[in-house]
């Protein structure tokens, strides 16, 4: 964009540096001064000091000082400030003049040299005449210099060259052309920065000097120029704080001047020049509240001052620059590390601006809407001789002119009537759009996301005036949304309304039904009357006719508008506009409800598509259809405008397809399911209406699901924490907000008209044949076919019950692993009705525990429904829970002969093993053969025969054998010696005699068998007598392969006298026995401790007496003294 | 006194709003619905803080060159925006605090109301009378 006059002057806006120009220097045709330039301008950062460099040739002429005023008595200042004081001091007058000249301390043309250099420094001299501009020379040599004092000739003639030139040594530099050029450069420029800094110093020190010669009647403004002056140079001498200061003095002078209508402008003007460098200054300095207080100052003081109320439209043009710019400013400081907050950043300065330009651009459109014949004047009396102005802010017609009267006023009249005719040419919208584009991206920064949306809205609409619908409907389009989600309906409206002129006036046909569909709903807070309107509107376009113009639109855009819906009407073909609702509130409400939640698949399926309207006029539609998610049914639910052919049905018709607003209505909708949809879920998927003429222009609205808008899960949630009584309504209506959307059904089977009984007799048995009696009756009217048993196991319990469960249908003989735990689909037959039958299961269970059993029967019967035959799949399932149980429990022992227990056996010698077998089983159990099956390390004594063959035991019952045995000598073992296997063979009692026999194995616990040296064993009668001999012989048998020492004693006892040897000692060979024969005689009868047998191994100490009392019996029962056979006595007892 | 009184929703639609000079009713609809902005900020501010110390004035939302929006968000995060001239000196603080504490009272009586459904628009007779008072005040 061009500059306009409201625009800053670039000289204000940038930041003031010192000038200082360099002259002397060839920079096109000598390479080295090339270089010494370029090192000058080149890499020109922060660390560098501020100047502005510049070459000039030596006799360029620099602006002419005027001469000095001695008095500023009869001097009237004509303006506040020059509009070219800040470019002249800024590019023209420089604060250092450079010469440049290439000169060796070793010339040998000194002299010459040396006064060529002097001429060339009167030169610059001669242009600055009256500039307290400083001369320097700098010498460009070819030799690195030697250290200061060491070298005579240059000193000497450094100081001759300084007389000649009129420097001072200080004034006078060397630049030897080397290698370290940026390093001399740089050392240059610091030293020049230096002397500019003394150049502004005195020239603040001069403008400082005239002020005591002003009064303050008629040199008011001169106080404002001198200070903005003061403050200028303070700032090219980078003394920021020295700037501000007088920056803010020059400010509050300002407004000490007498404001009047002529000069308001100027003091506007130069107002905002100052306050918009206080402002740089304050965030320069990092006090950016103190910024922000001055701005507010500033806008306070100003925002009453609004002049000619003719050209008050210059007064809103100007604050929204002075807004502008202060954003600015600020969105500088944050790039510079500054940091804002949600409450103060740039963008309400932007906002405000933008705010500003509009009401430009409403005063500019009441003061500016001449007539075409009013001409521009001429000559055009806001051209100035020069082209410029020469102060800032004033008229161009009356420059210089103090006086508050106006001395012309026909040619005040003729300079308003031009700022005016030129302000029609302004293009407001351009300045207001990008203002509010500014903003939009600051508030987007600073999470403002609802006023980012309020200054979319406003950018849409200034597009909207600025006639680019386009633009303004992709806005205005892209923010609704947001109104909508939260709920703000006048908000909503009227963008809608602006939305909708647009799309008017571009034709956009899908666009203006859409905004007619919302704007007739119930979130539009239009009047009735606009609603009417719209309504018919939205009617003409669906009969292809052209809809009126939208009110308050520009005329000549509905003209365009008008041709365009002509030609749209003219293009007539068939065109559908698809809307999908679900992100708008349109005017047609709609909600699907299925009568159930599940439906029996011999019933047809039922639901309702409840339809209303809330526009203000009935509404015609021409089509309803529903879609499902199986696409199959969609044919059965659409609900049709009859065709032409049967008008006589129109009326009756007319009533059904037409929407009362305010009704609810109602639509059912029945269609039969399908056989393979029993199981699955039916679901609405979307619930079309059609608006218009499907050959013609049509609208399909579009609802996901089963109805529901933007709005409507608000308002369901509303009705449903509303207690609300609702008045009664007649019988076939119902409440809009009672009614609640469900859009899906279940398709279940038919109810099945069978009953399934099981018998059997729990608990099962660990293994054995479980037999489970399924009984299935039918009560159903005909027959069923197909009839399948699915039985066993119930899936989804634990896995290792699948593994340990094996049904099967044969129960005769035992099943394996490889029977499955769940029969499946085993076919039974047809069914008459009454029929009943029965099924034999065997279920064997391996591990005890609890089972799930399920039994399941399908088949399948013809039905009708609607006047259709289908064929129905139903089942039954029954299940049962069985225990399964140990049928009995076996403890095996190992004893002695003497039937004492065993922890261990001894090699060799007989044992006895015991088993107990224990009925658990709730049920009398046959044990029908027990069998023990030896290992090979053990030996039987005797027959193993069973002892319980064919017995029953009821529950409790418990049946023992036993069993003797031997083991031979085997070593140390580890973990003892196997035993064998005891098999019991049983069946329940009350089992047919098909069932088969089950065999249970029990694993013989190991046995730890040991080696004894000696063993000893008895020969005596199973009972003595008394006072008759009994004779005992003690076999001794060494174990060992070693000769046996052995001590032997018999302890007296006093229930027998007894003869033998007493005490004896002597020695068995390896594998021999020894004998020892006793003859003992009772004395007393009953049981009697025998005289017990001592025996003393030497070799084997731990051979004791407690050991050998287990082979040797310890006591006899001695039977009293029978008497002779007497018949008498017994008659006589 | 206050040119613009606003109930707004936990959900940020409004339940309640009016104007004085109802010509511009649209401007002070925008307005109050971006300085919700400010307080959505301010609640999440406030959100960790402990709860029984929480202020519910939530102070100037943000000045606009012609007028001040103040703020208030209840318990149960119904807000209260209030929008006063700024031309209008003589409100401080303090006031505005206690008309806000008036309007909260007014809420809680319109919540009491056996027939009134949360969430749905305040159409209450003795609300409005009390907001219209807040508005006519002697400015």
């Amino acid at each position: 964009m061009s500059p306009t006059q409201w625009d800053f002057p670039v000289e204000l806006c940038c930041r003031p540096m010192a000038f200082v120009t360099l002259t002397g220097l060839d920079v096109v045709y000598n390479a080295v001064h090339r270089a010494v330039w370029d090192a000058f301008c080149a890499n020109r950062r922060a660390d560098r000091v501020p100047i502005s460099f510049k070459v000039l040739p030596g006799d360029h002429e620099y602006p002419k000082c005027r001469p000095k005023r001695t008095s500023y008595e009869w001097y009237i200042p004509k303006g506040i400030l020059k509009t070219g004081w800040m470019n002249k001091h800024l590019n023209l007058v420089p604060a250092l003049v450079v010469v440049f000249y290439e000169l060796d301390w070793d010339e040998p043309q000194w002299k010459e040299k040396q006064s060529e250099c002097a001429t060339r420094v009167e030169i610059v001299r001669q242009s600055l005449q009256g500039r307290n501009t400083k001369v320097a020379v700098v010498l460009i040599q070819k030799k690195t210099p030697l250290p200061p004092g060491e070298d005579v000739i240059a000193s000497e003639r450094a100081a001759a060259l300084c007389n000649a030139c009129e420097l001072s040594g200080k004034s006078l530099f060397v630049l030897p052309h080397t290698d370290h050029l940026v390093g001399y450069i740089i050392r240059l420029e610091n030293a020049f920065y230096e002397h500019a800094q003394t150049y502004y110093y005195t020239e603040i020190r001069r403008v400082k000097s005239h002020k005591e010669f002003l009064n303050k009647t008629t040199h008011q403004l001169l106080f404002v120029r001198h200070q903005f002056k003061i403050a200028f140079f303070s700032e090219l001498k980078q003394d920021t704080q020295n700037a501000l200061k007088n920056y803010r003095t020059a400010y509050n002078l300002i407004h000490e001047l007498r404001a009047h209508e002529t000069n308001i402008l100027e003091i506007k003007t130069m107002a905002g020049f100052i306050n918009y460098k206080i402002c740089r200054l304050c965030f320069q300095h990092n006090t950016p509240l103190d910024a922000i207080a001055q701005f507010r100052k500033h806008i306070d003081l100003c925002k009453k001052k609004i002049g000619s109320a003719e050209l008050s439209f210059e007064h809103a043009a100007w604050m929204s620059k002075q807004f502008q710019a202060f954003g600015d400013l600020f969105d500088e400081a944050i790039k510079l590390g500054l940091t804002a907050i949600q409450t103060q950043n740039p963008g309400f300065y932007y906002q405000q601006a933008a705010y500003y330009a509009q009401e430009r651009k409403q005063l500019a459109k009441t003061l500016c809407n001449h007539e075409a014949s009013v001409i521009y004047p001429n000559p055009d009396p806001l051209q100035t001789q020069t082209g410029v102005l020469d102060f800032y802010g004033q008229r161009s017609w009356r420059q210089g002119v103090l006086s508050f009267d106006l001395s012309d006023p026909e040619k005040e009249k003729v300079g308003v009537l031009a700022i005016q005719l030129k302000e029609r040419s302004v293009v407001h919208s351009e300045i207001i759009i990008t203002l509010l584009s500014n903003a939009v991206a600051q508030f987007k920064k600073y999470k403002c996301p609802r006023m980012k949306s309020h200054l979319m809205v406003q950018m849409g609409e200034e597009y909207y005036y600025a006639k680019d619908y386009t633009k303004a409907l992709k806005l205005l389009d892209y923010v609704m949304c947001d109104y909508r989600t939260e709920g703000w309906w006048t908000l909503l409206t009227s963008i809608l309304t602006t939305a909708l002129k647009c799309s008017y006036l571009m034709a956009q046909l899908k666009d203006y039904i859409t905004y007619s569909l919302e704007l007739l709903g119930r979130a539009s807070t239009l009047k009735d009357e606009q609603k009417s309107r719209i309504e018919k509107n939205l009617i003409n376009v669906l009969m292809n006719e052209s809809p009126e113009p939208e009110p308050d639109c520009d005329i000549l855009a509905v003209k365009t508008a008008q041709k365009l819906w002509a030609d749209r009407v003219s293009l007539a073909g068939s065109s559908v506009f698809t809307i999908g609702v679900q992100d708008f509130v349109p005017f047609v409400q709609c909600k699907a409800k299925f009568h159930a939640p599940s439906f029996h698949v011999d019933v047809p399926v039922q639901f309702d598509i409840h339809l209303k309207a809330d526009c203000p006029h009935p509404i015609r539609f021409s089509k309803l259809c529903v879609s499902f998610n199986n696409q199959e049914y969609n044919q059965f639910c659409v609900i049709e405008e009859p065709s032409k052919a049967s008008e006589i049905l129109e009326n009756l018709t007319q009533e059904k397809m037409c929407l009362v607003p305010g009704k609810t209505r109602k639509f059912l909708f029945k269609f039969v399911a399908k056989t393979e949809d029993v199981g699955k879920k039916i679901e609405i998927t979307s619930v079309d209406l059609i608006l218009g003429n499907e050959t013609g222009r049509c609208v399909v609205l579009n609802w996901q699901g089963g109805g529901g808008d933007a709005a409507s899960s608000q308002e369901a949630l509303q009705a449903s924490r509303s207690f609300k009584r609702r008045p009664k309504l007649p019988d076939n209506e119902v409440h809009w907000d009672s009614i609640i959307i469900q859009a899906s059904t279940m398709i279940i089977s038919r109810v099945p008209n069978i009953s399934v009984h099981l018998l059997h007799e729990p608990p099962a048995l660990t293994n054995e044949m479980y037999c489970l009696v399924v009984t299935v009756e039918s009560h159903e009217k005909t027959q069923i076919r197909d009839v399948k048993l699915t039985a066993g196991l119930k899936p989804g319990q634990d896995a290792n019950l699948t593994q340990k469960t094996h049904v099967t249908l044969h129960g005769t003989e035992l099943c394996d692993e490889t029977c499955p735990a769940l029969l499946t689909d085993i076919p039974v037959g047809d069914l008459q009705p009454g029929q009943q039958l029965e099924k034999m299961l065997y279920v064997r269970c391996g591990t005890v525990g609890s089972r799930m059993f399920l039994v399941y029967v399908s088949y399948l019967i013809n039905s009708t429904v609607e006047e259709k035959e289908i064929v129905c799949k139903c089942h039954k399932d029954e299940t049962v829970t069985i225990e399964t149980v140990f049928p009995f429990d076996v403890a095996v022992k190992f004893v002695s002969t003497k039937f004492e227990h065993l922890e261990r056996v001894y090699a060799d010698i007989p044992f006895l093993l015991m088993t107990d077998i224990l009925s658990a089983s709730p049920w009398a159990l046959t044990i029908v053969h027990s069998e023990l099956q030896l290992a090979p390390s053990m030996t039987s004594v005797d027959q193993l025969e069973s002892q319980v063959d064919r017995v029953v035991l009821q529950t409790g019952e418990g049946a023992s054998e036993c069993f003797c045995l031997q083991c031979p000598s085997v070593g140390n073992v580890e973990g003892g010696v196997a035993t064998g296997r005891y098999i019991i063979s049983w069946k329940r009692t009350s089992a047919m005699g098909s069932v088969p026999v089950i065999s249970t194995v029990i694993t013989l616990p190991h046995v730890i068998v040991e080696n004894i040296p000696l063993h000893v064993n008895a020969d005596l009668p199973s009972f003595g007598r008394v006072r008759e001999s009994l004779p005992v012989k003690y076999h001794l048998q060494n174990k060992t392969t070693l000769v046996q020492d052995v001590e032997i004693s018999v302890e007296p006892s006093d229930a027998f006298m007894f003869s033998g040897l007493k005490q004896i000692r002597l020695r068995i060979l390896p594998g021999t026995e020894q004998e020892m024969l006793y003859n003992f005689y009772p004395l007393m009868a009953g049981y009697q401790q025998l005289p017990s047998l001592n025996i003393n191994l030497l070799r084997f100490p731990n051979f004791t007496n407690q050991l050998l009392r287990r082979f040797i019996p310890t006591s006899i029962f001695v039977k009293p003294q029978g008497r002779l056979v007497d018949e008498n006595s017994i008659a006589a007892a | 006194m206050a040119v613009c009184i606003a109930v707004i929703a936990k959900e940020n639609y409004p339940l309640y709003i009016r104007s004085v000079p109802t010509e511009d009713e649209l401007k002070f609809h925008y307005m109050v619905h971006t300085s919700l902005d400010v307080v959505d900020e301010k609640v999440s501010a406030l959100g960790k803080a402990l709860v029984d110390q929480r202020e519910l004035y939530l102070g100037l939302l943000y000045p606009t060159e012609d007028h001040k929006v103040y703020g208030y968000v209840t318990n149960s995060k119904v807000k209260f925006v209030m929008v006063v001239d700024s031309s209008n000196t003589a409100l401080r603080d303090n006031e505005i605090r206690s008309m806000f504490r008036k309007l909260h009272n007014s809420y809680t009586d319109v919540m009491c109301n056996p027939f009134y459904n949360p969430g749905d628009r305040i159409q209450s007779r003795a609300f409005d009378n009390m907001v219209t008072s807040m508005m006519i005040q002697v400015c």
